[in-house]
């Protein structure tokens, strides 16, 4: 009895935790606004990043060369993802407005997945510039 | 043998994590300002390598790597609530409570033993000690799931806007939580535990290094994050 409470209360509890800590993650993304370079690259024209271009942008993302500062977050973010698309396919017909705060959610994630491509692509550049200045 | 494997991985990382850490630390300075992470990231550290020769000795199915386990778990554990006590004083800051949040810390945990061994004595009269260590376990990841959750209402009361310091008790949170969770598993369903629910606690034991390390490593002292925000929107 006590064990099957206690499993309850802390997979309420775990859950929780997890999806705040994600937050915490995002919210520094969330102010950042995209770059004309990003938009143009990856065809977002409108203000807002859809919530189904997260994958096709991590693949982007994963064409350039690492930082390797961001691999952690995108993991986590990642996972935080896929488990939102889970939540959504479960609850979409049963529980509208939890859908639709998981359209929200998502839709950050893509946002930060384009924020962390804007990011690498400036260091692409960077590295670019770097090599053909000492070639010269 | 990949299940080896992947025990192998889940401690080699965990281990490299929890050094990791306390390098930053002493590289940046602060290894005093964060003592108790810092000396439970060295504890854990030592615990890792240890149970590494002790599975290599004894194997996994000996009772010496259990009592070690266990026992090594407990004694961690109690640590941690060292590191949730430094965190309550921070966000009560100036508030002058030190002396009460230890009191009421130690209170909780003599509290704690005392129901678990009331629990396991009334459920079990043999292999007492197995059992109660198990329990204890469970129990005081389940207290500090508590005063996880205690302490993020505070945050949010108190309108904390430390990123540094919301990051580092959220990570607590889930390894709080997980751990927890996996200890009750394991008292439901004892015949599941070993095939499928042993590689939750490591992995969960690699969550916390993983989360602390990112924290400290990219999240500067400065930043600063509108907590309410993050739970309005969660909502």
């Amino acid at each position: 009895m006590i064990a099957s409470l206690i499993f309850v209360i802390s997979f309420a509890a775990l859950l929780q935790f997890f999806i705040l800590h994600c937050r915490s993650i995002l919210a520094y993304s969330r102010r950042v606004e995209l770059s004309d370079r990003v938009r143009e690259v990856t065809g977002i024209a409108n203000q807002n990043v859809s919530a189904g271009d997260f994958d096709r942008l991590v693949q982007l993302v994963r064409l350039c060369p690492e930082r390797g500062e961001d691999r952690k977050e995108i993991r986590v973010v990642g996972a935080y993802y896929s488990l939102l698309a889970l939540l959504d396919r479960l609850t979409r017909s049963l529980i509208p407005s939890l859908a639709a705060w998981t359209e929200l959610e998502r839709q950050s994630c893509s946002h930060f997945a384009a924020v962390a491509l804007d990011r690498r692509i400036s260091y692409s550049r960077d590295l670019l510039t770097q090599q053909v200045a000492d070639r010269l | 043998m990949l299940g080896s494997y992947l025990s192998n991985f889940l401690w080699l990382a965990g281990f490299l994590l929890e050094v990791y850490v306390v390098v930053y630390s002493l590289w940046k300075k602060t290894f005093v300002r964060n003592l108790p992470i810092n000396f439970y990231m060295l504890c854990e550290a030592a615990v890792t390598l240890g149970l590494y020769f002790c599975v290599r000795r004894f194997g996994t199915g000996s009772g010496t790597y259990a009592y070690y386990y266990y026992y090594t778990d407990f004694l961690l554990t109690v640590l941690m609530f060292w590191v949730v006590i430094r965190f309550y004083q921070m966000v009560f800051g100036e508030m002058q409570i030190s002396q009460h949040l230890r009191k009421a810390a130690v209170l909780l945990l003599l509290a704690t033993a005392a129901f678990s061994y009331v629990a396991v004595r009334h459920q079990f009269k043999s292999n007492l000690s197995n059992h109660y260590v198990v329990e204890l376990g469970q129990n005081l990841y389940f207290v500090g799931v508590v005063l996880t959750y205690v302490l993020w209402g505070t945050v949010l009361k108190l309108r904390e806007t430390r990123t540094r310091l919301v990051q580092l008790i959220l990570a607590l949170g889930v390894y709080f939580s997980g751990t927890a969770g996996t200890f009750a598993i394991g008292n439901l369903f004892p015949h599941l535990y070993l095939p499928f629910f042993r590689f939750l606690l490591p992995v969960f034991g690699l969550w916390l290094p993983l989360a602390w390390a990112y924290t400290f490593t990219k999240v500067p002292e400065d930043a600063r994050l509108a907590t309410a925000a993050l739970v309005a929107r969660a909502r």
